[in-house]
C-alpha cells in the first residue's frame, strides 16, 4: 500500500511540474529543454530553508517556487528580448539548466554532486493533492484570463499577434516565470518526499521528460498532459520487471509520437470535452 | 606551460570539429539540430571497439570500418525517425524532439543489451610522445588533430569540386528549387546523414581511444554542438573554426582558472552566442520565416 502510495505521490508531484511546462510550451508554443533545472532551484532553495535554516515547510515552499521564477528571469530576459528561433530559445536554455547543474554540484552549501541527505520528508499525500488541485485551478484561470489569451495567441501565431497589440516579450516572460514557478514548487515537494536530492536528478533527460509529457499529452491541453505524465511515471513503476528496457520504449515512444501523431493523445482540447458537444474549429493550423 | 597548453587544447578542439561538422552538415540542409548525432559517434566507437577487441583488426581497419557503420547508422535514422516528419515540412522542433527520442532510445538500448561497462580500446598508439616548440604531446593528439583537418579539408573539396557536392550546396539553399532541378531529395539526404555519420565514426573511434567507451559517451557532443554554433550552424569551415576555439578556451579556462567552471563557461558561451550571434562566426542567416 505504501508503494502504491508513493508511486501516486511521485506521479502528482511530476504532474504539477508538467502543468508549468504545459503552460509555457502548450498554450504559448515555446519549447523548454531546461525545465528540470528550475525543479532543481525549487528542490534545492526550499531543502535548504528546512535544512540548515529550520524554516517551516509552506514557507520554504514558497520560496522555492518563487526561487525558481526569479532563476527564470535570469534567462528569459536575453533570450526572449533577443526573439531567437524556437530551437534556438530551447538550445539556449538547455545550456542555461546543465550550467546551473553545474553548479549546483559545486557549491558547497549542495554539498556538491554527492547530495542532500536527511531531508524531513514533510511532503504528505493531502499536501500534493491540495498543491495539485490549486495549481490545475490557477492555470485555467490563468489561461481564461488576458494574460492567457494573449498566450495563445502568440502560439497561434506570434507575428499576427504583435500586429493585435499583445506584447510578446512581456507575455512570453511572464508565461516563462509562471512555468518555472509551478516546477519549483515540483521541485521543494520531491526534496521533501524523497528526503533526499542530487544534482543528477535535474538533468536534460528529466528535461525532456517533462517536454515529452507534454507532448505526448497534447499541445493547447491540461488534462491530457496531466495523464500523459501519470502514465510516464506509473507504468514503468508498475512494470519493474522491464526497469531497464523503460528508457529504451520511452525514446521509441517520442520518435512515435512525432511520426504518427504529433497532436499528442488531447491535442488542443480537455477531457472534458469529451462529453460536452464537440465545436468544430475554425482555421486550426495542421501541424 | 602556455604551448602545451595551447596544443592540448588544438587536440581537442580537433575532435570537437570532427563532431560539430556531423551537427553543421545536418542542419545547413534540414535546418534542425541532430541531437541523434551523439548518439551514433557513441555506436560508432562501439562498432569500432569490436572490430578491434573481437576480430583484432588494426587501426586503419577499425576507423574504415567504424565510419562505415555510423555512415549506415545515420541514414538509417534519417530514413526512420526524420523523413516522414520531413515529408510533411513538420515544424524543425519535432524533427529535434523526434532526434531527442532517437538519443534516449539508442543510449538506453545500449545500456540494456551491452551494459554500462567501461571499455577501453587496445592501445594502437602506444603511450608515444613527440615534442613540439620544447612541449611533450602525445602522438595520440597530433593524429587526431591532423586527421581532423585533412578530413575536414577533404569533405570541404568534396562539398565544393564534385557534382554531389553542388546539389548538397544547391540544397542549402532551397531544397524546392533543387528538387525541381531534378536532384533526388531522398538520395541527396541520404548521401548528407551517410557524410555525418562518417564523421560520427571517426570522432567516435577517437574519443573512445582518448577516453573510453560507454553508452553515456555521447553527451560530450554537447561541446560539439556549442563549437558548432560558436561556428555558426551550417557551415563548415566554422565548425572547424568553432571546435579549435572551444577547444583551446576551454583547456585555458581550466588549466588557469578552474576546471569545474568550464562547463558553466562553455554552457554560457553557447547562450551569449545564441543571444547576440546566432549565426555565429562564419554562418549565413537563417532567421525563420513568416
Amino acid at each position: 500500500m505504501d508503494y502504491i502510495l508513493s508511486i501516486v505521490v511521485l506521479a502528482c508531484i511530476n504532474m504539477i511540474a508538467v502543468l508549468g511546462l504545459s503552460i509555457f510550451t502548450g498554450f504559448t508554443g515555446l519549447f523548454s529543454l531546461g525545465h528540470a533545472a528550475f525543479v532543481g532551484v525549487g528542490a534545492y532553495t526550499s531543502a535548504i530553508l528546512t535544512y540548515y535554516y529550520s524554516i517551516p515547510f509552506p514557507l520554504a515552499l514558497a520560496a522555492g517556487a518563487a526561487a525558481a521564477g526569479a532563476v527564470s528571469l535570469v534567462i528569459g530576459i536575453p533570450t526572449l528580448r533577443a526573439k531567437l528561433r524556437s530551437d534556438y530559445f530551447a538550445i539556449a536554455i538547455l545550456g542555461f539548466g546543465e550550467a546551473l547543474r553545474v553548479i549546483l554540484e559545486n557549491l558547497d552549501i549542495t554539498n556538491g554532486a554527492r547530495g542532500l541527505p536527511g531531508i524531513d520528508s514533510f511532503t504528505t499525500l493531502p499536501v500534493v493533492l491540495l498543491c495539485l488541485a490549486v495549481g490545475i485551478l490557477v492555470a485555467r484561470n490563468f489561461l481564461r484570463s488576458r494574460w492567457g489569451v494573449a498566450c495563445i495567441a502568440i502560439r497561434e501565431d506570434p507575428i499576427a499577434a504583435e500586429m493585435a497589440g499583445v506584447r510578446l516579450f512581456q507575455t512570453r516572460l511572464l508565461s516563462l516565470v509562471v512555468s518555472a514557478v509551478y516546477c519549483g514548487l515540483s521541485g521543494g515537494l520531491l526534496a521533501h518526499f524523497l528526503s533526499f536530492i542530487q544534482p543528477v536528478m535535474f538533468t536534460l533527460l528529466q528535461s525532456t521528460q517533462l517536454l515529452a509529457a507534454v507532448i505526448a499529452g497534447g499541445m493547447g491541453s491540461i488534462t491530457g498532459p496531466l495523464i500523459a505524465s501519470f502514465v510516464f511515471i506509473a507504468l514503468p513503476e508498475a512494470l519493474r520487471v522491464a526497469q531497464m528496457w523503460r528508457l529504451v520504449a520511452y525514446g521509441l515512444l517520442l520518435v512515435l509520437i512525432m511520426v504518427y501523431r504529433p497532436q499528442g493523445l488531447m491535442g488542443y482540447s480537455e477531457l472534458s470535452s469529451l462529453w460536452r458537444r464537440k465545436v468544430p474549429e475554425p482555421g486550426r493550423r495542421q501541424l | 606551460m602556455f604551448l602545451q597548453t595551447l596544443i592540448t587544447g588544438l587536440s581537442i578542439g580537433g575532435i570537437y570539429a570532427l563532431m560539430a561538422v556531423g551537427y553543421s552538415l545536418v542542419f545547413s540542409v534540414l535546418n534542425f539540430s541532430n541531437f541523434a548525432h551523439g548518439a551514433v559517434i557513441m555506436l560508432g566507437a562501439y562498432v569500432g571497439l569490436a572490430l578491434a577487441t573481437k576480430l583484432d583488426f588494426g587501426f586503419g581497419l577499425v576507423l574504415a570500418g567504424s565510419v562505415a557503420g555510423a555512415g549506415i547508422i545515420a541514414v538509417l535514422n534519417e530514413k526512420l525517425a526524420y523523413s516522414s516528419l520531413r515529408r510533411r515540412k513538420a515544424p524543425s522542433l519535432y524533427l529535434m524532439i523526434s532526434a531527442m527520442g532517437c538519443a534516449v532510445f539508442l543510449e538506453n538500448l545500449v545500456y540494456a543489451t551491452i551494459g554500462s561497462r567501461f571499455y577501453a580500446f587496445p592501445e594502437f598508439f602506444g603511450r608515444q610522445v613527440v615534442t613540439i616548440f620544447g612541449s611533450s604531446v602525445s602522438l595520440l593528439d597530433v593524429g587526431a588533430f591532423l586527421f581532423a583537418l585533412i578530413a575536414i579539408l577533404g569533405l570541404h573539396l568534396f562539398i565544393n569540386r564534385t557534382r554531389t557536392g553542388t546539389a548538397i550546396r544547391a540544397g542549402v539553399c532551397d531544397m524546392t528549387m533543387c528538387s525541381l532541378m531534378g536532384v533526388d531529395l531522398n538520395r541527396l539526404i541520404a548521401i548528407v546523414f551517410l557524410l555525418a555519420g562518417a564523421f560520427a565514426g571517426v570522432a567516435g573511434v577517437f574519443l573512445g581511444i582518448k577516453y573510453l567507451v560507454y553508452p553515456t559517451m555521447g553527451w560530450v557532443t554537447n561541446k560539439a554542438y556549442i563549437a558548432a554554433v560558436i561556428g555558426g550552424l551550417g557551415s563548415l569551415p566554422g565548425a572547424l573554426a568553432g571546435g579549435l576555439i572551444l577547444g583551446v578556451v576551454e583547456t585555458f579556462v581550466s588549466t588557469y582558472i578552474s576546471s569545474v567552471l568550464r562547463d558553466v563557461f562553455s554552457f554560457t558561451l553557447l547562450i551569449a552566442f545564441l543571444v547576440w550571434r546566432p549565426n555565429g562566426l562564419m554562418g549565413i542567416d537563417s532567421e525563420e520565416k513568416v
